[in-house]
């Protein structure tokens, strides 16, 4: 009989050596064993690869954003902006830059963040509930906390070439002043990634979806995108609403893009914040990412 | 006798204090294919993620090709085949690309996932739905679809979560005619099942589970021998009368249901019995004579039917 009928004889890597040995007890713990080292190794990057081949299928919305959105964004408030602000403002108020440099890293960094609050809202509601793929990865040899490290791996993987293109973007633009500019790509893409491993962390634990997704999005985004010292300074916002800006990861990541990108002037103690507050998202929102993931699958 | 493949013992789960599964010892052995009969509710389901080192035990002791699926999940999983109650696979992909993607998570190289991938499709009767988008099968082919990835990694088990719940009579014809393929090729299989049919079509040896405990354990033929006749007489009165003529039927049978709709009376020749009933008097508005099933043996052992 042909291959799929043949009893289970183990996989092709039953007869590893190196494993084996390791192991000791009966002929099948040991073929187990050795059948479950790569998954164990790999699993995360499993993972990402069948999360990339999900996003394969929305390729053309991906492109089509990754480009269009840097050009109408730098175009419109970069250039048609820019000039009323420059002439009527005189520049001060945003630093020694025009307002296009000033502009820019901000909406590199809100890009960034605008990729994780797609792909980790709905797709990790989804992969638990509607279409709960993640149940059956968890099936496969592979952990729950390589499905959350996988899914991480896999954003990443598109949001690193989305924020090259918007920097590329930014450079036709002649937005980007400073040589050490392209860092602020690196400030966007830490923004957006603990940005997203916070809504992981929120997103895996919803049973249903009564709208809170959305609620997230309208109180907690978009007040985020609009005071996080994105299109004015922060200093510009009355005091006792400042310290929106200071909680919000995007104007962390936002201030982090200007020092690379404009030599923006702060103290070395604030850029030193930036990075620690936006890598304290990252790994809070990562692990406990991990702890719903398994909790979930796993009772 | 060579070593079981499965061996649980005490094995419980409890949800806060209710206990799923309530201490149920069984053993599988390899090339067998083993089964759980039960009702909604019973524990099955429960007992399936256990087996299938997702869902960790409360207490008892499990063991999974001579592995314990608190250390070794993933070891264990990697020579399982899981097709869950609910079909999981995933919707944004096709049909093939399932099977690719799932593949790989066993770590099988690509090559030899494209070759398994098609040997599979081919065994499920899917070939022509390769590149299919998932939503667009029918109950049916999904399941079948399910069973093939289930089996993209050459499992040494196969675990199968109520297989043909929710399908139409064809397509579980098609299902069990699969099932049968793998059972005589000797893939293990340990399935679930409310539907006492598919119990006596699938399993060598099953136990009838209710409230999370062990009711009985045979083969579905040794199970029906112990806890029922050879046949059963079932007479319909009208479903007001039954219940009252019940009392006149006692002693024409070895024993006596009575359920809402119907009254079975059970004894080794269902006909004569009828004989008897007539010549005291009695018309029933229909009869039917029929062998014991397993579905007698849960009535008998439980008070209640399997289904509803
Ligand atoms: N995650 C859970 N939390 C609480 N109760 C559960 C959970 N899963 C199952 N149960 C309960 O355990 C019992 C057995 O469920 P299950 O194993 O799904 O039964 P079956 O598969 O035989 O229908 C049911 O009463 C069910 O409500
Ligand atoms: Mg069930």
């Amino acid at each position: 009989m042909s291959g799929p009928l043949r009893r289970g004889t183990g996989t092709p890597f039953a007869t590893d050596p190196a494993v084996s040995d390791a192991a000791g007890g009966s002929a099948q713990a040991r073929a187990a064993i050795a059948a479950g080292s790569r998954p164990r190794r790999f699993g995360a990057w499993y993972v990402t690869e069948h999360r990339l081949r999900g996003m394969a299928s929305y390729r053309g919305t991906i492109i089509a954003t990754g480009i269009g959105n840097p050009l109408v964004y730098l175009f419109a408030l970069g250039v048609g902006l820019a000039t009323l602000v420059d002439r009527n403002l005189d520049g001060s108020s945003v630093g020694d830059v025009g307002y296009l440099a000033f502009v820019a890293p901000a909406l590199l960094a809100t890009a960034a963040v605008t990729i994780a609050s797609e792909e980790f809202t709905y797709p990790i509601f989804g992969g638990f509930k509607w279409n709960p793929i993640f149940f059956a990865i968890n099936a496969a040899p592979i952990s729950p906390r390589q499905i959350v490290d996988g899914q991480l791996l896999a954003v990443l993987f598109r949001m690193l070439p989305s924020c090259v293109v918007y920097y590329l973007v930014m450079l036709v633009f002649g937005a980007v002043p400073s040589m050490l500019g392209w860092l602020s790509i690196l400030a966007a893409v830490a923004t957006g990634m603990a940005v997203g491993a916070v809504l992981m962390s929120y997103t895996a634990t919803l049973q249903t979806d009564t709208g809170q997704i959305a609620m997230l999005m309208r109180f907690g985004l978009t007040p985020m995108f609009l005071f996080s010292g994105t299109f004015f300074p922060l200093s510009q916002l009355p005091v006792g609403l400042q310290w929106i800006g200071w909680i919000s990861p995007l104007w962390h990541g936002t201030e982090l893009g200007r020092v690379f990108s404009y030599g923006h002037a702060e103290p070395l103690w604030l850029t030193v914040l930036h990075v620690a507050y936006l890598s304290a998202w990252l790994v809070v929102g990562w692990l406990v990412s991990r702890r719903v993931a398994t909790r979930r699958l796993n009772k | 006798m060579p070593a079981p493949v499965i061996t649980a013992t005490d094995l419980t789960k409890t949800y806060g204090d209710f206990a799923a599964v309530d201490g149920i010892s069984f053993e599988v052995a390899p090339g067998e294919s083993f089964g759980l009969l039960g009702p909604n509710g019973a524990g099955k389901s429960t007992t399936m993620r256990m087996v299938g080192a997702v869902s960790t035990r409360t207490s008892g002791s499990l063991r999974i090709l001579d592995l314990d699926p608190d250390d070794s999940g993933p070891e264990i999983r990697a020579q399982l085949g899981v097709v869950p109650q609910a079909d999981n696979l995933d919707l944004e992909l096709r049909a093939r690309d399932n099977l690719l993607v799932y593949g790989r998570y066993f770590g099988i190289p690509r090559k030899v996932v494209h070759r398994r991938a098609d040997e599979l499709l081919a065994f499920a009767q899917l070939e022509d739905r390769a590149k299919a988008k998932v939503d667009d099968l029918s109950g049916g082919m999904k399941r079948r679809l399910t069973i093939a990835r289930a089996l993209i990694n050459d499992p040494r088990i196969l675990l199968l979560d109520e297989p043909t719940t929710g399908l139409d009579p064809q397509a579980r014809h098609i299902l069990w005619d699969r099932l049968f393929r793998l059972k005589e090729q000797g893939t293990t299989l340990v399935l679930t099942t409310h539907y006492m049919d598919e119990a006596e079509q699938l399993c060598d040896r099953l136990v009838v589970v209710d409230k999370g405990a062990i009711m009985a354990e045979g083969s579905p033929a040794d199970l029906i021998r112990r806890y029922s006749s050879r046949e059963v007489l079932e007479v319909r009165f009208g479903s007001d009368r039954n219940e009252a003529v019940a009392e006149r039927l006692a002693g024409t049978g070895d024993r006596i249901e009575v359920l809402p709709d119907r009254v079975l009376i059970y004894s080794a020749n269902g006909e004569a019995v009828l004989t008897r009933i007539t010549e005291q008097g009695l018309h029933p508005l229909t009869s039917l004579v029929r062998r014991s099933s397993l579905e007698d043996v849960f009535l008998r052992l439980t008070g209640r039917s399997l289904i509803e």
